[in-house]
């Protein structure tokens, strides 16, 4: 464990007084924590010299539930787990049983979803954007441009599955209806006006003197840390390892699309890094999106999947590149219509447990600014 | 060489830019109240003085997508509501949902014979997440979302309990509540009972043919 020298106490460190270690329980009801998340933080002054994360609070039993109905009716749950990237959550749980169930995905809805999940990844980073800066003390500006332009991505979300976020619009074999007319164009509309707005937002942040000073050098999370702690999606890419399953399983239709995957290619990344790697992966998203909305195919929307099934005696998982990490879904089918195993495998919990080696010796307020810079949401942390 | 302070100023001068073109630049901007994706191409004017009348529904006329969904309702195909409803008990639908929050009862006539309709129908609307799993499951296309959204009750448990009576709405509103889903589950429905219809009468003929085959047979017998 690596402590920073412990302040100079001048003032307290009179004859009868003595200092000693505070432990200090942020949360759960910290408006920094993103939810009910509580960190036990002992300070030694301003200096946090341990630090242990308290969760649990959000817990809706979610696998439980899932293995006490069918396929189908778990789908809706998924949007619960990562209540920002409902889309992307719909994708891995599908993937999963679709291996399952092996049908096969027709040519437009392969396309709608590369659509969807990276409308979704959007949406996440530059909320997540706005939230870190928002932990950083820019209270309002930063986060409601972000929110501005997340609702135009909602407002497509709305008028395609009929709901803002808890979409529920994916199936096994498809996507549960076709997008209404006119759909594609406002999308490419808003895709198209997207640059110019990442354009003001990274003039508004990126060389910001105050975020520069409190970013740059804290958390730092070194290679090979973040890879034995199985960290995954942009954290992993901050810390200078280029591994995005979108190229390296080739899921779905993704090896259609020219994108690239950037990442750091230093040893280790702190928080700028991280916050540096979501404004470039925003760029690659609207490549693909445009290239997408382009090549988009006339066609069925859903393949014939039985709505209800009892798929043979298997197992399967089926994973994506998630905006927040490697979302995957573990299923053990035995023949009757209910999972007999159903295991989440979520990023943001699996992110999170390097919060402690990331945060000791900095101080208490960077161990905001590194929660932030994780991006986390208690809903997949807890399920 | 870099000024200290330049990028705050670059920020700045970005949050300057936003509000005077939050003013002039409207066009360019892609408002988030940009409705050009409705019909009618805006909201009505006239949203001020809303709600004009007791029981009218904003949701009927504005903001609502062809998609869009909040709670279910059943379907019946006009005239006295429990005579055409659609639903059968078949209580599908009850077993599906996620959350839990149908309760269907059949309904008997008063010699213990089972009607093809439900005598209790509730929906706890408090549970109800919204997620159209009953809607298709539903073979009956009884079941489907009604996008009405304005439900606040002082009554947390018997107002949020909708019951049969209440969740009953003819196809007619279907058809004006989401009029290209209505129209594409009319004509699934139209094929479905076409086909029903065929292989009825494909086996009405077969057994005719086989009828009139054993007639003859038996006309062959009495004839030795």
């Amino acid at each position: 464990m690596s402590t920073a020298a412990a302040p100079n106490y001048e003032l307290i460190q009179q004859d009868g007084l003595e200092t000693n270690l505070l432990e200090v329980s942020m949360g759960p009801h910290h408006p920094s924590t993103h939810g009910v998340f509580r960190m036990d933080v002992k300070l030694d002054g301003e200096t946090v010299v341990d630090l242990r994360p308290v969760f649990g609070y959000l817990h809706r039993n979610h696998e439980k539930l899932a293995e006490n109905m069918s396929y189908l009716s778990s789908m809706p749950f998924t949007d619960r787990l990562d209540y920002f990237n409902s889309m992307t959550n719909n994708w891995a749980y599908a993937l999963a049983a679709e291996k399952l169930i092996e049908v096969e995905v027709p040519e437009r809805a392969e396309y709608l979803r590369v659509i969807m999940a990276e409308l979704t990844r959007l949406v996440n980073h530059v909320s997540l954007v706005g939230f870190f800066i928002n932990d950083l003390g820019a209270l309002g500006t930063p986060l409601l441009y972000a929110f501005r332009e997340r609702e135009k991505i909602l407002d497509l979300f709305e008028q395609a599955s009929g709901a803002r976020m808890m979409c529920n619009y994916f199936r096994f074999g498809g996507l549960r209806n076709d997008v209404p007319e006119g759909w594609l164009e406002r999308a490419a509309k808003v895709v198209d006006h997207f640059p110019s707005f990442l354009d003001e937002y990274e003039q508004l942040l990126c060389e910001n003197e105050i975020i520069l000073s409190r970013t740059q050098g804290v958390g730092n999370l070194p290679r090979e840390l973040a890879i034995s702690a199985g960290v995954t999606g942009p954290m992993l890419r901050a810390s200078g390892v280029a591994y995005d399953l979108r190229k390296v399983d080739q899921y779905g239709i993704y090896d259609r699309f020219k994108f690239r995957v950037p990442y750091t290619d230093g040893d280790t990344g702190d928080c700028y890094d991280r916050f540096m790697i979501r404004m470039l992966e925003m760029r690659e998203s609207i490549e693909i999106l445009k290239q997408a909305l382009a090549g988009i195919p006339e066609g069925e929307i859903m393949g014939n999947a039985p709505r209800v099934f009892k798929p043979k005696p298997a197992e399967s998982y089926g994973r994506i590149e998630g905006p927040k990490g490697e979302l995957g879904f573990y299923l053990i089918a035995d023949g009757t219509p209910k999972p007999y195993r159903y295991r989440v495998r979520p990023p943001s919990l699996i992110n999170l447990t390097v919060l402690r080696d990331m945060c000791l010796g900095g101080k208490i307020a960077d161990a905001v600014i590194i929660l932030g810079s994780i991006d986390i949401v208690l809903g997949e942390v807890d399920r | 060489m870099r000024i200290l302070g330049g990028g705050i100023f670059k920020g700045m001068a970005v949050t300057l830019r936003n509000f005077v073109g939050s003013y002039i630049n409207k066009k360019e901007r892609l408002p988030t109240n940009d409705y050009s994706w409705r019909a009618d191409g805006a909201l009505p004017q006239s949203i001020g003085d809303y709600p004009k009348e007791k029981g009218e529904q904003l949701s009927d006329t504005t903001t609502v997508t062809e998609y869009s969904r909040n709670f279910p309702m059943l379907l019946h195909d006009g005239g006295e509501p429990m005579d055409t409803v659609r639903c059968v008990a078949c209580q599908i639908c009850e077993r599906e949902c996620p959350p839990q929050c149908i309760y269907i009862e059949k309904d008997y006539d008063e010699n213990g014979k089972y009607i093809k309709r439900p005598a209790v129908f509730d929906i706890d609307v408090s549970v109800c997440m919204s997620c159209q799993i009953c809607v298709e499951v539903c073979p009956f296309d009884a079941i489907v979302m009604n996008s009405q959204f304005e439900l606040s009750t002082p009554d947390r448990f018997g107002g949020l309990l909708v019951r049969r009576d209440d969740l009953l709405k003819s196809n007619d509103y279907y058809h004006k509540i989401h009029p290209e889903e209505a129209a594409a589950r009319d004509q699934k429905m139209a094929v479905e009972k076409a086909a029903k219809e065929a292989k009825k009468k494909a086996a009405a003929e077969k057994a005719k043919a086989a009828a009139e085959k054993k007639a003859a047979e038996a006309a062959k017998e009495e004839a030795k």
